[in-house]
Order: C-alpha cells, then structure tokens, then sequence
C-alpha cells in the first residue's frame, strides 16, 4: 500500500448522475476521504454497494467493487472481506436497502461483527422510484404510496444494531465534510463492524428532513461530555428520539472481529493446482 | 443362496435407527464387502416410521431392490412398511416384550425371531443399547463374524471410552448367543467377508471432499434437508486447508456471502435444496451477469414448496435450466453417482473459473442419504486438476488495460472469456455489476455494447462445447434398438436393470447423461434407435421433454414421483412393461 494516496485517487472518472445537491455527493467524498485517511489504497480497497440511488457509489469510486441486488451488500461483503482479510472492506447502500429489504442481513452482520465498514445513506426517502416512503420515514410523512404517511412507526436503525450486540455505532452529516469523514474513518479501522448512519438529505423528495432541519437539529456529541464506550449513556441517546445526534454513539473497545475469533486469516484465492497434500486423509476418514 | 443380502432396521425417529444402520453397514465394509445404503425418514425429530436399509454383497451393489432378508423391527409399523419386501423365510427380529410389539403379528412362511433385546441390554449395562443386542442377532442369523461388528463398534463410541465399547460388544454377544441358544433354525445366510478396504461415504460427503479436493475455501449455507450434511461435512475440515464456513442467516445471505468470497478469489459455494435455490435465483442472476465463478449445490428434494422435504425427486431441473429472470448464461452438472458427486463438484469448480460462470451441481436427495462402498482409489487425490482460467497478476495484466490504463474485466474475446484479476492485484481496481456494463464494468445501456455483453456471455457456452467432453456414461449393449436415457442416482438401479433385463434375453443400451447444459447432443443415438425410454424421478418428465426439444422426436417415459427411489428389479419389470405395450400397439 502507498503512503501517498490521495482521495482522489478512489474517484473514476464517471459523473454523478446524483441531483444536483443531493447528500450522497458530500458522503462519498466523506468515505474516499476515510479510505485514504487509514491508508489503504483502491486495489486493496473493496467497495460493495446496495441498490437505490445510493448503490450508484461504487460506479462513482474507484477501487474493486460490486454493486449487487438490492437489499444484499452486508453479507456480499462479509464473504469479500472472510475471503482476503486483507482488503479494506466497506459496504454502502440506503435507507430502503438497509433496513426494509436488507433489515434481516443488518441485524446478523452487527452479530456477526466481521471487520468492515457499513454506511448507510440514510434520506428517509426512497429517490430512485421517485418518492415513496422509506422504513425511516416520519410516521405521517406523505408520498405518493402513503398518502397519510406510513403510520408505522419509522425503524430507529441505531436502536436495532445497539439490540444486535453492534460494536461500533455512530452518526453522521454528508455535509459536515470533517466530522463525517472523521467517523467513517473510525468505522473502518474499528476491529469489528463499524456502523455509520449517515443523514444524507434528498433534495428532490423529501421536504421535511432537508438539510436545514439538520443543521437545526444535530446535536454532535464531540460538543458534549458523552463517552461512547459507556453502554448505558449510548443507549439513553439511541433512544432519545427527541434529538438527532451526530458522532459516535457507542463503541466497543474490547469487540473482536469474527475473523479474529475464527481464525480467519489467509488469503483464500491462495490455492495450490491440485488437491492438497494431505487429501487422502479425507479419504481413509471413511474407512 | 442369493449373492446379495438385504437387511434392515425399522422404527420410530428418535430410536437410533440410523446409527444402529449405520454401525451394521460399517461393520459389513470393514470386513471387505460392498454395501449400499437407504434410508426411510421422516421430517420430525422423533416418533413417525424410520427405517436404515442396507444391501451387500461381494461384488459392487449400487441400488436397492425390493426384497428384505432380514428385519430388525421396533415397531408393528416397520414389519406393515416392509410387507412387499419380505418373502418366504424372511427373518424378523423383534423383543415381544416391548409395548409396541406385544401383539407382534409374523406374516405367514416368515421366521420370527422374539428376543427380549431390552432385557438383554440391560444385563449388559444399559438399556440403550438394545438394538445392538439385535444387531448381534442379526449377525447370528447371517453368519456373519461378530468381530466385525466389533471395530464398527469401537469407531462409532471409542470417543465415549473404553467401558461404553466393551458394553456394546457384551450387547452384540448377547443377542448373538441367545440366537445360537433358543434357536435351532437353519438360516441360509453366510456373509463371507474378504480382505478388501473400502470406504463408506455418501453423496453429500462427496461433495464436500470434492469441494475441499478442488481448492474450494469458503463456503456458506443454510441447513436444509437433504442438502445439510454437505455444510456439517466441511465444517472442521475445510479450516485445515486454510477455509471457513460460515452459517449463513438465509439462503438470500448464503448465495451473497458465496459471490462475495468469489469476487475476492476464493473458489466458493453453497449448497442447498429447491426451496433455497427459490430464495438464490434473484443473486443467481447477478452472478453470471458479473462473470463470478461460483458452484451452487442443489441436491434436489421433493416439491413444489414444502412438499415432502425428506422424499426423492428430481423435479428441479427446469429451474436450474431455467430459473431467473432473463437469459441466464449457465452451466448444469449432474453426477450419477456417489463416487461421481465427489468427481462432477471438482469439475463443476473448473467450470465455474474456466468460464466464470455460475455452476450448478443437480445432485438428488437418494444419492445424498446414501451411502456406498468404494476402493479408497476411487477418490485418487493426484488425479485432481485445478484449472483457474484467465487469473492475471500484477505482470500479465497490462495486457488487458485500455488506453487511459483501465483494466477490462468484460474485455469482449473470442472465446467469450474475459481476463480476471483479484483484488489486491495492481492496477487491477474495476466495478462488477448486475447492470448490463461495458468492457471496464460499468453501466452502460449503448445498444451495441449491450449486444456485445450478451453475445460474448453466450459465447462462453459455445466455446465449452467446443473445449469440453460432455459424453454420456454409456453401459449395456451399444447395438440394441433400444435405448434407455436417464440422470441422476438412477444410473444405479439402471446398472442392476440391464442384468436383470439380460437374464430374461432383453439387452437395452443406456446412457446415463452427466451434463444437462452444456449438454451433449444424443440425435444421432436416439435415431439409430427403434425405441428411446427416458427414465426420471419426476412427473412430467422434464429431463425427456428436454430430449425431445434437442432431436426433434418423441420418447416414452418411465417416470416416478411418490417419493420413493427406483429399485432395480421394478425398474427392470417397468421398462419390459413399456417394452412389451409397444408391441402390442404396434
């Protein structure tokens, strides 16, 4: 890996066809940001994406990458990352894709606790079809799907990864360059599962959770006395749902990744070309 | 004397019968002589009928057949199971003084064996190993020396200490002398054995050697019947050669933990039956649109939905042909046999990174339970290949850059197969996606460049054809009118058919095909034959409609789906019975 990596170096040379203004622009230089801060580089870098407007980063990055189906980066992910413990793993996708058709994948990837980095492009809208509400949209937000808003409560993502035994878990502002940047960056050298909620407006849809609702709103826990490695205090602002909290919430320090606790260090497409040595051991276990 | 001998143990789930089948079939190939196993299950954890069959003989036996020389019976329901297997002299071991058996009924011309196996046990320490006790008598009434039993014995509970084997062995004797003790019966039985080795595996361990054999180092799934021996199999033993299996949360999971392994260059697979081929067929798509290498297992249950998950059938082969939206640029292996589960999953490996495509290995339910004697040469580790395909490292990549020094994973190639490089090689960096893409991998809708992905895919096909021996296993008389096509485990029961056709003048030639895409083309076999029979474990015969669709002909079917595997001598008493409805229409 080189030291001088530059952040652009994890940019290709295709255009956003996000819109203009959109909060994934301000997230994915955020993660490039991340990547080059903890020193890897786009060979040694492993992009998975999600599908929704926010699965088009890894088309938008350069490093080896996946967009895959939708709802299924978290255990794309983990298999690249069990695969070759050497890569620098990050997974990145959208409200729709993480917690509606993904939800099942979330909760067993923060048990699983597989060392890699989890951004989740969090607009509290759908975008891609255009406007419909999302498993974080507000209880009576309107769309063209729920025209007296969803009347289910909206997912609380942080709350269900602190249930699942998460050991990293944090939020973030696309716009707020350094601090996100800063805490993505923690997220992917966390030895574990490094979660990151990232508020990340949709300008075109969603005319509630906008970009001044958030500055108006976000309370960074960098400016407080909180202390993300005390369990309690982590919970008592997860579940605080009369603020948005921005930074890192909770984490674990004493997490040991999965790979770590089985062992799993060996790049896999190592293989010899023929059977192994021993093979005939398997054999005689039949006898 | 018949030269095979078919034993087995009936009861409720939860009575030991598979591991009391299974002490019996390891005794019988250690002492040198070729053993096949069945098995009767139901989907529960206890009570419902069970039952462990083993057939043997000296010679290779590779299919069950409809008789039963001696049952062990648990249960009054094991005997009523079992009537159209047993035949005059039959033996049925059994303790009147259990509950269930007291008002045992013996059919007519059958020896009934009463041993208080219970009793018995308990004299020995313990009333759990009654049906040792029965496994000692049964050695009695086969002639069969104990000894053997007694190595089974030891490899089954030596993890259990010294005194729990010495138990059992007491048990076994038991149940042997009370034989010899109160009853003067002259059984026609004598299990000779030989000095032979051999190994007693079944299809979904075969599987899992051939995996491991072939460089396969991670692999997830879900546990389902019949496809969960295969995961517990590669558990413990994959981590020895540098693996990992990883217990996936679902099938979705399963299949996407797979492709993510194999984008990072692992050789990787999963295994699963029908309902989890259902959940994968979404990701199945991505991973031959993205070019990912991958074996995917079904070993095929019956369905549709839950249908009977712990039944035979081979009713999934239009949804591996098939299945996903689109056109879907595929292979289909299907081994024959044990043995060739183990061969056909190395190949299906090479497959999958010689073409970057997406394999699937039809393997099915009786074949996967089974478990078969071989010569440990069988499974000759230095006969296995590994062939990687087009891997590029830091040096031989420049090669396939573009001008601006981009790498070109879909490079459009004669052959259809692009170069491929993991991650961590240098300059090698590149998007894979399930959107159609261009040369570099990203998303294009160009018209052009979306028939160029799509012919090239396609062309990876055509080079297979024309690389690859996709023959037939051919066996019988390679002259006759007739011809008998199948797929699968029934290549076994079509094997002992042919001798049982032979023996009443019949000669038939059958080819047992492996490959079902690419797949070879039978037209000219199928036209220098007066009569085509496709033989299958399904109802509307989907292997034959197959056939039919290559050669532009019609043939007859022998089809059965009520759960139950062919045996040899019905399938013989089938294909005579077609045979002879021909004449007679004719």
């Amino acid at each position: 890996m080189s030291s001088n990596v530059r952040f652009t170096d994890f940019k290709s040379d295709k255009q956003p066809t996000w819109c203009p203004g959109c909060g994934d622009f301000g997230t994915m230089n955020g993660i490039m940001k991340a990547l080059a801060n903890s020193g890897t580089d786009p060979d040694n870098t492993f992009m998975v994406a999600g599908i929704g407007c926010s699965g088009k980063i890894g088309t938008y990055m350069h490093s080896y990458a996946i967009h895959g189906v939708h709802g299924r980066s978290l255990p794309v992910a983990a298999g690249v990352k069990l695969a070759n413990p050497d890569l620098t793993v990050v997974a990145a996708g959208g409200d729709g894709d993480g917690y509606s058709i993904g939800a099942g994948h979330f909760i067993h990837a923060v048990r699983r606790n597989v060392d890699m980095a989890y951004t989740v492009m969090d607009n509290r809208i759908y975008g891609l079809t255009k406007g419909q509400a999302s498993p974080t949209s507000r209880e009576d937000f309107e769309t063209s799907t729920t025209p007296d808003g969803p009347q289910q409560p909206p997912v609380n993502p942080l709350a269900l990864s602190l249930a699942a035994g998460g050991t990293f878990i944090a939020q973030s502002f696309a716009t707020d360059h350094k601090r996100h940047a800063e805490i993505v960056q923690e997220a992917i050298e966390h030895d574990g599962f490094g979660f990151v909620n990232v508020f990340s407006p949709c300008v075109t849809f969603n005319d509630v959770d906008t970009y001044d609702y958030f500055r108006d709103n976000l309370v960074d826990l960098a400016d407080t006395d909180h202390d993300p490695t005390d369990y309690d205090a982590a919970k008592e602002k997860i579940l605080d749902s009369s603020k948005e909290y921005e930074g890192i919430i909770y984490k674990d320090e004493s997490s040991v990744s999965y790979e770590e606790k089985f062992g799993v260090d060996e790049d896999m497409s190592d293989i010899p070309s023929g059977a192994p040595d021993d093979a005939m051991d398997l054999v005689r276990e039949f006898y | 004397m018949p030269a095979d001998f078919n034993w087995a143990i009936g009861g409720e789930a939860g009575d030991g019968i598979d591991s009391t089948g299974k002490i019996f079939a390891q005794a019988l190939s250690r002492a040198g002589r070729h053993v096949f196993t069945s098995k009767d299950f139901a989907s529960r954890i206890r009570g419902g009928y069970t039952a462990y069959k083993v057939r043997t003989a000296i010679d290779p036996v590779q299919s069950v057949v409809d008789r039963l020389d001696v049952l062990i019976a648990l249960t009054q329901r094991t005997i009523d199971e079992n009537l159209d297997e047993l035949h005059e002299g039959s033996v049925i071991i059994y303790d009147g003084d259990r509950s269930t058996m007291a008002d045992v009924e013996i059919p007519e011309g059958m020896v009934g064996l009463d041993i208080p196996l219970k009793a018995l046990a308990e004299e020995a320490g313990g009333a759990i190993m009654r049906n040792v006790v029965a496994l000692g008598a049964a050695c009695a009434v086969a002639d069969f020396p104990i000894e053997n039993l007694d190595s089974a014995l030891q490899k089954r509970f030596g993890g259990k200490g010294e005194a729990i084997v010495e138990n059992n062995k007491k048990a076994a004797r038991a149940g042997l002398e009370y034989v010899h003790d109160e009853y003067d019966h002259e059984f026609d039985y004598d299990l000779e054995t030989t000095d032979e080795d051999y190994v007693l595996i079944n299809g979904d361990q075969a599987i899992g050697m051939g995996a491991i054999a072939a460089g396969c180092r991670f692999y997830a799934g879900y546990p389902i019947t019949p496809a969960t021996d295969v995961m517990e199999y590669l558990t413990g033993r994959i981590e020895r050669y540098g693996g990992h299996v990883v217990q996936a949360e679902d099938e979705l999971a399963a299949i996407n933990l797979a492709l993510g392994a194999a984008r990072a260059g692992a050789r990787s697979m999963t295994a699963t039956s029908g309902p989890g081929i259902d959940l994968m067929t979404e990701t199945f798509g991505l991973v031959a649109t993205s070019e990912t290498p991958l074996v995917i297992v079904d070993v095929m249950r019956s369905g549709p939905s839950t249908g009977m998950p712990t039944k035979q059938e081979q009713g999934d082969l239009n949804m591996m042909l098939y299945g996903g939206h689109g056109e879907i640029p595929r292979f289909v292996v299907a081994p024959t046999s044990i043995d060739e589960c183990f061969w056909k999953t190395v190949e299906a490996f090479n497959f999958a990174e010689k073409y970057q495509v997406p394999v699937y290995v039809a393997a099915d339910l009786a074949m996967a339970v089974t478990e078969q004697t071989f010569s440990p040469e069988t499974f000759d580790m230095d006969e296995v290949e590994i062939d990687r395909g087009k891997v590029v490292d830091d040096d031989s990549i420049d090669e396939w850059l573009d001008e601006e020094g981009r790498f070109q994973p879909h490079a459009l190639t004669d052959d259809g197969v692009s170069p491929r490089a993991f991650p961590g090689t240098e300059q090698g960096a590149h998007m894979s996606t399930g959107l159609e893409h261009d040369e570099l991998g990203r998303r294009t809708e160009d018209r052009s460049m979306r028939v160029e992905q799509v012919d090239k895919r396609d062309r990876k096909v055509e080079t297979a054809k024309q690389t690859e021996d996709f023959s037939p296993r051919e066996f019988g008389d390679a002259d006759s009118d007739t011809l008998i096509l199948s797929w699968g485990s029934n290549e076994g029961a079509l094997v002992e058919a042919l001798d049982f056709l032979e023996e009443d003048g019949i000669d038939v030639r059958f080819l047992s095909v492996p490959y079902m895409f690419p797949r070879p083309d039978l037209t000219e076999e199928i036209e220098a034959a007066d009569e085509v029979i496709v033989v299958e474990c399904n109802a509307t015969g989907q292997f034959a409609n197959v056939v039919e669709h290559d050669t532009l002909t019609r043939v007859k079917r022998i089809n059965k789906y009520d759960g139950v595997r062919f045996k040899a001598d019905e399938l013989a008493d089938e294909i005579k019975a077609t045979l002879d409805a021909e004449e007679v229409s004719a």
